[in-house]
């Protein structure tokens, strides 16, 4: 049923994407994560979007660059509303008012803010009730569609709005929560993290949920150009670094068990996915700050090769 | 009008409500449970449990997803219900004001709880008055009976129309309250509701829509402006689905609202819900034992306001009471009565209206509350300025 895409060149031809003429920034990465999932799969899609980025910008009446089925209904319920977009599908094809093999997939798109936060408890919810359906999370950090503030993705040290670096403070001071494994611990039937930059293995991922029986989740970095404010052609260099540092590890969850689908050989240090983003630019001269989350990404990173040492995915 | 064949059985309120369901058979139901609308939520699930529905029931983990989904479920094509009370429609609120935006049939068991603080599980219309701007039609019921017939009704009217329906029943006062009741075959209510056909879908994959999008200052308001001529058009498809209620069923609801002795009626009260059923009795008392020119008005649909409905019965009305189980807040008195006065206002005849708030937070409502109301109603009569346009009927002062 998916469609194959082993070079750039295939993806290139692949249709199924945002139609062109769309506000997104320069450099925002989430239109390309939006054709990346859209292409994944020739199924017909129904897509949920919470309100954010995505949404407004992707919509403006009378425009929208969705070329499939797409529904807004408001910023915390993308998960609620489509459980019920899958509920009425499951119940008008039991009652014979969709055709028994007419086969519909449905994905929910929110960011950090939908889905991290006031998009939790829905999330939570439509996860536990087992509902079919893909919830792709456009990750970029932050608040970004009100003008850059913290969420609890934000990670330790960023400048946000609502973070901001001050001669007392530098910047946000929690880590972010880890949503993935809030994620895992649904138990969903499949869960990953993802990063544009690895095209092929996120498009893998998006075929593997899409085929799993059961609720999916993948958590996909999307660095936003005026929040982490760097220059807007590096976006996909950035979620590269991200992946390379181990800061963004690629991994998967299903069946109980973790596989961590790429290991850098040759790690680089957590410095060079900072220094390009602006918003770390009152930490770069703090070298105890920068160790600091360095010591962090070694410890998570740690955890993640033991939980998979312990719990091999088994197909 | 053929009478379809009825049988008679004793159910409480949301025995009611939730048989009306398991007879109309919804594709989607979303809920969450609450006091004292709880029941409904058990009830159904019990005649999903059982097979006697083949609904898609979806037990979600709060009110605002449960609105949430009704929207996703009912942009999908499919015929939805739901019900709540109180801090549940509370929580939907946000949730409300999209669904009837999008002109989404969805049809809600709404039974009327106050809203906190402080906390209190019992009836007054404070939560569905809260709701009273989001574009909703709201159905206000007396009796068993009725919440039965009106849920029944109630989807019918959202589908013609393209909104979305509350049908309320009194806290405990209805919805606890068994009463004996007709009710109709399942099949006969399948048949009179037929199927849903929904204009546009989400499911329709061939046809690929955008619901929902962003809508700026340049076609804002003439979208908004189309739902609020639906909300016009609205009064239409409730009289076609009341009539064609009746012309199905043999039976005839109140449509708008119900007079009571009001003919020639000096002194008039206005009530909604099940307190109707005591005023009418001292209505009755007044009328037939002291003489009185009384009369009473029940207000059954309250949205959209049927504001030439009024002027034609409340017009010759010399003295008018008006009784909300639900106080603005506003130093005015309830929804009810401003809405009236507002209503009435431009008549050359017109009454002069004093607003009455009683039973708050479930206060039994006794006969001498209506025995109040009509006194001071005469004592303003008798020349009488009140020092408020408000008065506190059943409460320690």
């Amino acid at each position: 049923m998916a469609q194959k895409a082993k070079t750039l060149r295939d993806l290139a031809r692949m249709k199924r994407a945002l139609a062109p003429g769309h506000r997104a920034c320069a450099g925002c990465p989430f239109p390309v994560i939006v054709k990346l999932v859209m292409s994944a799969t020739d199924y017909p899609l129904v897509v949920a979007n919470a309100t954010g980025c995505m949404e407004v910008t992707t919509t403006i009446f009378p425009y929208t660059a969705w070329p499939v089925n797409w529904i807004h209904n408001a910023f915390e319920n993308a998960a609620a509303t489509i459980s019920g977009v899958e509920a009425a599908y499951k119940a008008l094809k039991r009652k014979g008012k969709i055709p028994a093999d007419k086969e519909i997939k449905f994905v929910a798109f929110g960011g950090d803010g939908g889905t991290y936060d006031i998009g939790l408890q829905a999330l939570s919810g439509a996860l536990e009730r087992g509902h079919n359906f893909l919830y792709i999370l456009y990750n970029n950090e932050g608040y970004m569609n009100t003008g850059i503030q913290r969420s609890s993705a934000t990670p330790k040290y960023a400048s946000t709005t609502t973070s901001p670096a001050g001669k007392v403070i530098p910047g946000k001071l929690q880590w972010r929560k880890e949503i993935t494994d809030i994620i895992i611990a649904h138990n969903p039937a499949y869960a990953a993290q993802a990063s544009p930059a690895f095209w092929s293995d996120l498009i893998r991922k998006v075929q593997k949920a899409l085929e799993a029986d059961g609720p999916s989740f993948i958590n996909v970095i999307s660095p936003c150009q005026p929040g982490w404010n760097y220059p807007p052609d590096l976006s996909i260099e950035l979620t590269k670094l991200a992946v390379e540092t181990k800061y963004w590890p690629l991994y998967e969850y299903k069946n109980g068990g973790w596989k961590v689908n790429y290991k850098p050989r040759k790690p680089i240090p957590i410095i060079e996915f900072l220094k390009p983003q602006r918003r770390y630019k009152h930490i770069l001269n703090r070298p105890e700050l920068i160790e600091e989350i360095q010591q962090e990404i070694e410890r998570r990173w740690e955890r993640l090769l033991k939980l998979e040492e312990a719990f091999p995915l088994k197909e | 009008m053929a009478k379809r064949k009825t049988t008679r059985m004793a159910l409480t309120g949301n025995e009611a409500m939730a048989f009306a369901m398991k007879q109309i058979n919804p594709d989607v139901v979303a809920a969450y449970p609450i006091t004292p609308a709880t029941q409904i939520v058990e009830l159904f699930s019990k005649y999903v449990a059982d097979g006697e529905v083949d609904t898609e029931f979806v037990p979600v983990e709060s009110e605002h997803s449960a609105m949430s989904a009704c929207v996703g479920a009912s942009a999908a094509g499919a015929r939805v219900m739901t019900g709540t009370a109180s801090q549940g429609l509370a929580l939907m609120h946000e949730i409300l004001y999209i669904a009837s935006a999008l002109r989404l049939p969805i049809t809600m068991c709404v039974v009327n709880r106050t809203l906190s603080a402080p906390i209190n599980i019992h009836c007054d219309h404070s939560d569905t008055m809260g709701s009273r701007d989001a574009g909703w039609i709201q159905i206000y019921t007396e009796n068993v009976q009725e919440a039965y017939a009106s849920t029944i009704v109630g989807v019918k009217t959202a589908e013609k129309a393209n909104l979305p329906v509350m049908v309320t029943t009194d806290g405990f006062v209805l919805s606890h309250s068994m009463e004996s009741l007709d009710v109709f075959d399942d099949q006969d209510v399948r048949e009179f509701l037929g199927q849903r056909k929904p204009l546009y879908n989400v499911l329709d994959v061939d046809n690929p829509i955008t619901v929902g999008p962003l809508d700026l200052q340049d076609y804002f308001f003439e979208h908004k402006r189309g739902q609020i001529e639906a909300i016009f058009e609205a009064k239409k498809h409730i009289y076609d689905a009341h009539r064609e209620f009746a012309e199905f069923f043999g039976i005839e609801l109140p449509v708008f609202m119900e007079p009571y002795r009001l003919d020639d009626a000096e002194y008039a009260i206005v009530v909604l819900g099940s307190s109707a059923g005591t005023g009418k009795e001292v209505i009755d008392n007044l009328r037939d034992e002291k003489g009185m020119k009384v009369g009473l008005l029940r207000l059954r649909i309250f949205r959209p306001f049927p504001y030439e409905e009024l002027q034609q019965v409340l017009g010759k009305v010399k003295y008018l009471a008006v009784m909300d189980r639900a106080d603005s807040l506003n130093t005015m008195g309830g929804p009810v009565a401003t809405e009236i006065a507002r209503a009435l206002y431009h008549l050359s005849e017109r009454p002069i209206i004093h607003s009455f708030v009683y039973g708050l937070g479930g206060r039994d409502v006794p006969p001498e509350n209506f025995y109040e109301v009509i006194e001071k109603m005469q004592w303003i009569a008798a020349g009488n300025t009140p020092d408020r346009m408000v008065t506190y009927v059943g409460v320690r002062e």
